[in-house]
């Protein structure tokens, strides 16, 4: 049974080193900014998960000591990496884009980074609520 | 076979860690030190992990999920103040 075990970790181990490496080089690799967004937000993130998951059952089946704690830094990355990856493409889209060659979202309206939200005075969001109660009508 | 796998991993992540040095260091816009900033917090996370299972121990876990928390934070103030030149407003 320890010889399965080993295979497991060990396979874990490997395909977690591939993949961060992969999403390393893709970050250096890749031609444009849009692009090399997904390199180390998806591959990265699934080779440290891969890791994680193999030291949790390294210390269940080797040390007799299951911890969930390495499940929680997996969930947490798998939560978070897309967070920061929407954060980047916003940044990226505000930045260095030109507006002109954006498809435009279905419905009326722009992007939601080029809409002033803070910005907007008392008076313009009262003339809002109104338009929106006249259509209600 | 664990500790092969082990250099292998190792190994990996620190070319890795290499890869985004060179990004954070020569990059074409802002947008790209960021992630690489973002990618360099995961990567250290995984060589903790590694660490963790080559001594044998358990303590490593607590750190990587500090560097988990702030490198997210880090990565969120960052992109925040690109977009609004401003963190909390």
């Amino acid at each position: 049974m320890d010889l399965f075990w080993e295979i497991l970790i060990s396979a874990l181990l490997v395909i977690g080193g591939f993949f961060g490496l992969v999403g390393s080089f893709g970050l250096v690799k890749l031609p444009d900014p849009m692009t090399r967004l997904h390199a180390p937000t998806k591959a990265a993130t699934l080779g440290v998960g891969a890791v994680l998951i193999a030291s949790m059952i390294y210390f269940a089946a080797f040390h007799d000591d299951l911890t969930l704690h390495e499940l929680m830094i997996t969930l947490f990355i798998f939560l978070t990496a897309p967070i920061s990856a929407h954060f980047l493409a916003k940044a990226n889209m505000l930045r260095n884009v030109d507006r002109s060659t954006l498809t435009k979202p279905e419905g009326d309206g722009d992007w939601a980074v080029f809409t002033p939200l803070s910005d907007t005075s008392a008076e313009e969001l009262d003339e809002v609520a109104e338009a929106e109660d006249d259509e209600a009508r | 076979m664990i500790t092969y796998a082990l250099y292998f991993a190792i190994g990996c992540f620190a070319l890795a860690l290499l890869f985004n040095l060179y990004r954070v260091v020569r990059a074409p816009g802002v947008t790209d030190r960021v992630l690489a900033l973002d990618t360099m917090a995961v990567d250290a996370i995984a060589l903790l992990v590694l660490f963790g299972i080559w001594e044998g121990t358990a303590i490593f876990f607590e750190a990587s999920i500090l560097y988990a928390m702030t490198g997210f934070v880090a990565t969120v103030a960052y992109g925040k103040f690109l977009l609004r030149g401003d963190i909390i407003e």
